[in-house]
């Protein structure tokens, strides 16, 4: 190839690459614009704490934001003790190339591909028919108590779909923990549960918040799965026990956008609502960020 | 750590009480540590087996057997006298019909315009970020693409019925306003992340020494890029594109959102169209426990889990390819 045109295909392919990036910004952009236009004026005081109103063209989104709030609380509870066990599991106790450590790895790449739908209906058919009704049933309830849609139901759905955000960020963070600082406890006669507890851990607690903090983000946007295991349409009362029903801005949003009886009506509800769910997901990355880099850093310069 | 790592336990009988209660205690932890990890396999598990259990009914019920047959989900259907055989899901009516192919057509329709968009862009975009962009700006790039992988996806099927939809509408005049081209592009939205990261990884991933021959024969940044960097990782950019199918074919709120439900089988992209995952999310909540069409819910439920699972352990596949490569070639 001669020398000029070398040159012509060299920059072609290189602001190629760099349109394509470009664009991909340029979408985020968009969709961010779009949302913080539309949203921004109707987003106040009095929107986020009253509850829908006149049908749902009216009013706050309290309720939803409740909702999303206590739902995701229950699936970090639920979510984090397995998620953080699984990878000390990998990442400490495992023979490396160990079979069982294999076949977890395998299952927990799997896990975070099934597709979010597929968790509402593992949700319906094992949390709801199959471990409510067993529940209902060893209870005595002659109405249906356990065996209907429920925030705890929602919660678990969720915290499985979770899992492998956090066994992934957990490994990632027990890597960072440097080896010596396990040898050292154990020279001084520390058992291993004992340099796991007082200096593993702790070493790698920013990692595993980031996980926490990864898992509350990916879970409170997620609307399939809670489909059909405890979102409502509409409710005027806050759940109050692990049994209700619960509001979602998710699903909220979804309800707006979709079943409006007046589109013109909602609109601006329904992107305050999206403006609300986006600044909340992106605040919970953000700080996942925050503290990846800063515990980063921190490594660089202490070791 | 390993085990084998720890010193041989010393000689049982010369351990005092105590040092013996510790030595169970850890054992315990030990147990109790590898039991809770079963939990992701165990997950799994029951996840085909409950989704499957409900589908179940389609086989060993008689009634569901006949409403809902293999061949009545897969062949062509009489629909109406007088007319030719044809594929139609429309499984509440009087007679229920409950042909799966408009359902699959939905799905590849939405699919295939998101792929055709997200895989150039994620790509050229990684390749972008791992070659060519100055260090501040890939710092800047990646966090700032990973974010849109953090975008809910109920959000992103809001921007595409309220905005995608009218504009496409307005450039390319669609009959349907709500169609597979607007849900597809909606759908890219979601994916570009996803081929983006993994696409970069599978860059980075590539040894120093690699580009360092390259260039000290002679050859320009971007040749190294195109021709060594590119192939060296082409495994893994498959699996980006593999892993980015599963996604776009399981994916549904956006789907339920902007490609209209319509269970239409044609060719055209400017057609509504229904997608599996969307006619789970739709028809659940009003159908009857244990009635057949309950059922098709989950076999399509089965139908999903399987997709993505093959998908998957070829993605796993791929990715360990391309790892075990450049180690076999940098070592």
């Amino acid at each position: 190839m001669k020398h000029a045109t070398r040159r012509v295909v060299g920059l072609s392919l290189v602001s190629l690459t760099g349109v394509a990036a470009f664009v991909i910004v340029a979408m985020l952009a968009l969709v961010l614009l779009d949302v913080v236009k539309g949203g921004a004026s109707h987003l106040s005081w009095e929107f986020l704490t009253q509850a829908p109103s006149n049908g749902m063209m009216g009013g706050g989104i309290f309720p939803a934001l409740f909702g999303t709030a206590a739902l995701t609380l229950l699936m970090t509870v639920a979510v984090m003790p397995v998620g953080v066990l699984t990878a000390v599991y990998l990442h400490e106790y495992a023979p490396p190339d160990g079979k069982l450590a294999r076949l977890v790895r395998v299952a927990v790449a799997n896990l975070a591909g099934v597709p979010s739908i597929v968790f509402g209906l593992f949700g319906l058919g094992f949390f709801i028919l199959f471990v409510g009704k067993g529940l209902d049933r060893a209870l005595g309830y002659e109405q249906l108590h356990w065996a209907q849609p429920g925030i705890l139901w929602a919660a678990l759905t969720l915290a499985v779909l979770t899992l492998p955000v956090v066994i992934v960020s957990t490994e990632e963070a027990l890597r960072a923990v440097p080896l010596d600082h396990r040898t050292a406890s154990l020279a001084l006669g520390a058992t291993q549960s004992q340099t796991l507890a007082r200096v593993v851990l702790p070493g790698a607690l920013p990692g595993i918040l980031t996980g926490a903090v990864l898992a509350i983000s990916r879970g409170a946007g997620e609307v399939a799965p809670i489909l059909f295991t405890g979102a409502a349409y509409f409710l005027p009362d806050l759940p109050t026990s692990l049994n209700s029903q619960f509001m979602h801005l998710g699903y909220h949003t979804y309800v707006l956008a979709t079943q409006s009886p007046d589109v013109e009506a909602t609109r601006p509800l329904l992107y305050a609502t999206v403006m609300v769910l986006l600044l909340l997901t992106f605040t919970l990355n953000l700080v996942a960020v925050l503290i990846r880099t800063r515990t980063r850093r921190k490594a660089a310069s202490g070791h | 750590m390993q085990e084998q790592d720890l010193a041989p336990p010393v000689a049982l009988p010369m351990l005092s009480p105590e040092a013996r209660r510790r030595q169970l205690k850890e054992k315990l932890i030990a147990g109790v540590i590898t039991a809770v990890a079963f939990t992701g396999i165990a997950a799994l598990v029951l996840i085909l087996v409950f989704v499957a259990k409900e589908a179940l009914t389609l086989v060993t019920d008689a009634a569901a057997r006949e409403e809902a047959s293999f061949s009545k989900m897969f062949l062509p259907q009489l629909v109406r006298k007088a007319k030719p055989l044809a594929y139609v899901w429309q499984p509440v009516s009087g007679v229920p019909k409950v042909s799966m192919i408009p359902l699959f057509i939905g799905t590849l329709k939405t699919t295939a315009v998101s792929m055709l968009v997200a895989v150039p862009l994620g790509i050229f975009g990684a390749l972008f970020a791992a070659e060519f962009a100055p260090r501040r700006l890939r710092e800047v790039l990646k966090p700032t693409i990973e974010m849109l992988a953090g975008i809910p996806s109920v959000v992103l099927g809001f921007f595409a019925l309220m905005v995608l939809a009218t504009f496409l509408q307005d450039t390319f005049g669609f009959t349907s306003r709500l169609n597979a081209v607007v849900a597809g592009l909606g759908l890219a939205l979601a994916i570009v992340p996803v081929i983006f990261t993994v696409t970069e990884d599978a860059l980075t991933a590539v040894p120093r020494s690699y580009r360092e021959a390259s260039l000290a024969l002679g050859a320009t940044q971007w040749e190294t890029a195109w021709k060594v960097v590119l192939p060296a990782a082409a495994p893994g950019i498959l699996a980006a594109c593999v892993l980015g199918f599963g996604r776009a074919i399981g994916e549904t709120m956006i789907v339920l959102m902007a490609s209209g439900n319509a269970a239409i089988t044609s060719a055209n992209l400017g057609d509504s169209v229904r997608s599996l995952s969307a006619t789970i999310a739709a028809e659940m909540g009003e159908v009857v426990v244990g009635s057949p069409h309950y059922a098709l819910l989950f076999f399509i439920g089965v139908e999903l889990f399987l997709f993505t699972f093959v998908l998957n352990m070829l993605a796993s596949v791929w990715t360990k390819k391309v790892i075990q490569r450049l180690k076999g070639g940098a070592g």
